[in-house]
């Protein structure tokens, strides 16, 4: 086995176990905000305690440690094969350690093979791009904040949502009120607007990987991301759904063309608990972050 | 919300769990078991026999832990709720049924599991969602499990000892759901925001 099985096993390992900074460090500013007492604040502080734990352990944050997702980017001139294997193989491995709970069901006889193997698990993307190293980022993404996300189609009259940014907005406020605490509040969404339905979901879905401070390099969608970040935030859903300052962390949004008949705005929500990670396998060698 | 935080033990006193309040603070001691759809579905269709004292008067926690095998010893790694409004097909019959008092999960649960918690006397306990780790290691020692090969390790029956297992009551028995009044007011916010009504 080679280096992608290796450094796969750890970088699912650490997806697993090891919540990204900029997540807990807005969990901690939305814990701040709640007074003590209040059950907003106690459920942060189980959270919080829960991602020390997690990662003094070595022991994933949460059961469910969902479908694991790659998005890889790969030089123009590299096999697939060998890196999609390896990366199988390193999460079958990771899911017999323990690490991984066994997520795969045969969706016609209802059997789980016991080790995350199956039709389309683990989900690849791949995307041949300008560079020298290959870039690997994982994604667990946990069932119960899949089964909130939505597909929206504009114009939706009963939102009074049209064909335009005031409309994505509409249907996204919709879809997070919605999901309530269901999703595993506070959660972080990824909108997709455009594409056909499959790519509208998959743009949403790849927001999730944006480090959560950092600006959409399209103005029209930074102004989207902070309005709804605003507006999603006084719906009072709070963690757990239990009422609170802070039903999301972040908002995320990303576009692609559309068909001129079709406009789809999707919602990918994620739970509180963020678990993407990236691995960079290059010349000088292998880096996770 | 009182502060103060109230032990039961499992299989609980059916007087204790009536007395429960929206925002009580608990924290369980004792057996229970996990269960979600697979399970539910089971205990309705087939009524086993053998699950009727193991639920009479106790909890089903919605719950598909990580497991390892360590000195031949099942481990709960990791073993938080799961969400709770799956079950809510089966959840009112259960509670008929095998006289449980109460399930814990996440997210809450439906009118009918409600009208039934009010009738026969349950709750509904709401855990961290995601706190898998924390959770787990409240779970003292796996007692048991059943249906493991056919349901396989998330949706099995695990019979688990746990102490100091925190839970917060968002469904009494007497008609409440803090998950209605959160929606109320949530729904508000999205109208105003909408331009609705």
């Amino acid at each position: 086995m080679g280096v992608f099985f290796d450094w796969g096993y750890k970088l699912v390992v650490k997806a697993a176990t090891d919540l990204p900074e900029d997540v807990e460090q807005a969990l901690k500013e939305a814990r701040d905000r709640e007074a003590d007492g209040t059950p907003a604040r106690s459920v942060f502080e189980t959270i919080l305690e829960n991602v020390a734990m997690a990662r003094k352990y070595q022991t994933p944050m949460c059961q469910d440690t969902g479908q694991v997702n790659f998005f890889i980017r790969l030089p123009k001139t590299y096999d697939i094969e060998d890196v999609e294997k390896e990366l199988a193989d390193a999460v079958h491995k990771a899911t017999r350690d323990g690490f991984l709970r066994p997520n795969t069901v045969n969706s016609i006889t209802n059997k789980n093979p016991g080790d995350n193997s199956g039709i389309g698990w683990p989900h690849f993307e791949f995307e041949y791009a300008d560079t020298k190293d290959v870039v690997v980022d994982i994604l667990l993404k946990g069932g119960g904040s899949e089964n909130v996300g939505a597909q929206y189609k504009l114009p939706d009259t009963g939102l009074g949502a049209g064909r335009d940014l005031k409309g994505v907005e509409k249907v996204i406020i919709d879809a997070v009120y919605q999901a309530q605490g269901k999703g595993c509040s506070p959660g972080i969404i990824g909108i997709g607007i455009g594409g056909d339905r499959a790519m509208s979901y998959m743009v949403g879905k790849k927001q999730l990987l944006r480090p959560l401070k950092d600006t959409n390099p399209e103005p029209l969608l930074a102004e989207l991301e902070a309005s709804l970040y605003e507006k999603l935030n006084a719906l009072d859903i709070g963690p757990m759904g239990f009422g609170g300052k802070t039903t999301v962390l972040g908002v995320k949004a990303g576009f692609a063309y559309r068909h001129p008949a079709t406009f789809f705005v999707s919602m990918t929500y994620s739970c509180w608990a963020a678990r993407h990670r990236r691995m960079v396998v290059g010349k000088q060698g292998v880096t996770i972050s | 919300m009182s502060g103060k935080i109230i032990r039961i033990d499992l299989p609980a006193d059916p007087e204790q769990i009536r007395q429960l309040k929206l925002g009580d603070e608990v924290r369980l001691y004792g057996t229970m078991i996990t269960g979600r759809d697979m399970a539910h579905k089971y205990l309705i269709e087939q009524k086993p026999e053998e699950m009727r004292e193991i639920l009479n008067h106790n909890i089903i926690y919605h719950c598909g832990p990580v497991v390892r095998k360590v000195d031949g010893e099942w481990k709960f790694i990791a073993a938080g709720p799961t969400t709770s409004i799956r079950e809510e097909f089966y959840t009112a019959d259960v509670i008929r049924e095998f006289h449980i008092v109460g399930a814990i999960g996440k997210g809450g649960m439906g009118p009918r599991t409600l009208k039934a918690c009010q009738e026969y006397g349950a709750v509904y306990l709401h855990a961290v969602g995601g706190a898998g780790t924390l959770l787990a290691r409240r779970v003292v020692k796996v007692k048991d499990v059943f249906k493991l090969e056919e349901f396989g390790t998330p949706e099995a029956m695990w019979l688990i000892e746990v102490a100091d297992f925190p839970v917060v009551v968002t469904m009494d028995a007497h008609g409440n759901s803090l998950h209605t009044k959160v929606t109320d007011t949530s729904t508000e916010v999205r109208n105003r925001l909408l331009g609705l009504k």
